[in-house]
């Protein structure tokens, strides 16, 4: 029994199958395309001491393991997108050998084929919008204060109530966005809102979009993302990503993960 | 060209560098979201269901989901499980009952006291009840 696993990175529909020039995967080995059914599998070598099922279950918990392990898995799919319509696979798929591979591409091939001519010359763009009620700038009302005590419970008052109302209005406006971008994308998914400690900001997820958008439109859609900017509410762009989030319908149909908040 | 477009984040860094208190091109956690949450799910020779995996599960979940909505996806186990809240639910829930069932025996007078404090000065008051001192 072989003790070399073949880990599955992707697959593509590229008429040049030959992957990048020093594309290393996740143990720092070379990047193979297998070509099968008129696609492509991007694929290297692992040990299956590192990744059996057994170690897996292990080092899958280990955070810098993970990490480290999805950066490589992320960097061959990003090159792989780069020159070719590309489903990305999830991380740690393992095969025995490549002949399972060509078996996959085989009896799944009406599926892939499906999915990567849906994502052809689309890119995927994410947006985040933050809820910033505590940067939220007040109105400037012009303020006659009788005396400092009572300015000040003014101010107090008006600051609570703003922060309840940019909330609010936070949420509408997440909503708005996500209408708007999705009327310049060809499709759009809703995915649950991050936590602080993921997104690493204090400020509320109200919005953690992604949306595929024809390569030419690129520039049209981070202007459009530009435009919607405003008081009380961060949009963030993140992109082109390869079409991780349009491409799971292969198997299960998941619909729209929809999050309003608390 | 186009000064207006808005600052991009590339999620591809060719050097990513170590992660630190800046923004770094390729957000680890946009990227983990990726390859953990999305992509094509294929069933592997090596079958390892990362949810599956407990400490992954809590870890990832716990982040990549916020709490209320791992809970509407019914993974919230951990709330049970004693050793990871570090309380034993199972006498809390217990402890709770108690604490309620005697609130309604004594007309809800101090249903927030602790249970045994109250049962003993319920016992001493009776106690007063036949000798005034003690």
């Amino acid at each position: 029994m072989s003790d070399v696993g073949t880990y599955l990175y992707a697959v593509a529909l590229a008429e040049d199958p030959a992957p990048s020039e020093g594309l290393t995967g996740v143990t720092g080995g070379p990047v193979r395309a297998i070509s099968h059914a008129g696609l492509v599998a991007y694929v290297s070598a692992v040990p299956l001491t590192e990744f059996g099922e057994e170690p897996l279950r292990r080092s899958l918990e280990d955070m810098d393991w993970l990490g480290e392990t999805a950066r490589a898995h992320h960097r061959v799919v990003e090159a792989v997108a780069a020159k070719a319509p590309t489903a990305p696979v999830r991380l740690v798929t393992v095969y025995r050998d490549d002949a399972q591979i060509r078996s996959l591409l085989e009896q799944r091939h009406d599926d892939f084929v499906d999915v990567l001519s849906r994502i052809a010359g689309r890119q995927e763009w994410g947006v985040k919008v933050y809820a910033a009620p505590s940067e939220a700038p007040q109105p400037e009302e012009p303020a006659a204060p009788s005396s400092p005590g009572t300015a000040y419970l003014k101010k107090r008052q008006a600051s609570l109530h703003t922060r309840e109302e940019a909330w609010r209005q936070a949420v509408a406006r997440a909503e708005q966005i996500h209408d708007v971008l999705g009327s310049v994308a060809v499709a759009s998914h809703r995915h649950r809102a991050q936590d602080p400690q993921l997104s690493g900001r204090e400020e509320w997820m109200v919005l953690n979009g992604a949306y595929l958008v024809d390569e030419e439109r690129g520039g049209e859609f981070g202007q459009v993302v530009e435009g919607l900017r405003g008081e009380g509410i961060e949009v963030e762009l993140t992109g082109p990503w390869a079409p991780y989030s349009f491409t799971t319908a292969v198997e299960t149909g998941e619909s729209e993960a929809r999050d309003d908040g608390p | 060209m186009t000064e207006s477009r808005p600052v991009v984040r590339q999620p591809y860094s060719p050097t990513p560098s170590p992660a630190g208190a800046g923004r770094e091109p390729a957000n680890l956690g946009d990227i983990l979201e990726r390859v953990l949450d999305r992509g094509i799910v294929i069933a592997g020779d090596i079958r390892v269901n990362l949810l599956d995996i407990e400490l992954l599960t809590i870890k990832l979940r716990l982040i990549i989901a916020s709490v209320d909505t791992a809970k509407e996806m019914g993974i919230d186990w951990w709330e049970h499980d004693p050793f990871l809240t570090g309380k034993n639910q199972e006498l809390l829930e217990e402890n709770r009952r108690l604490r309620d069932r005697l609130a309604a025996v004594e007309g809800a007078r101090t249903p927030r006291r602790e249970l045994a404090p109250e049962a003993d000065r319920t016992r001493k008051r009776s106690r007063e009840a036949e000798e005034p001192d003690e």
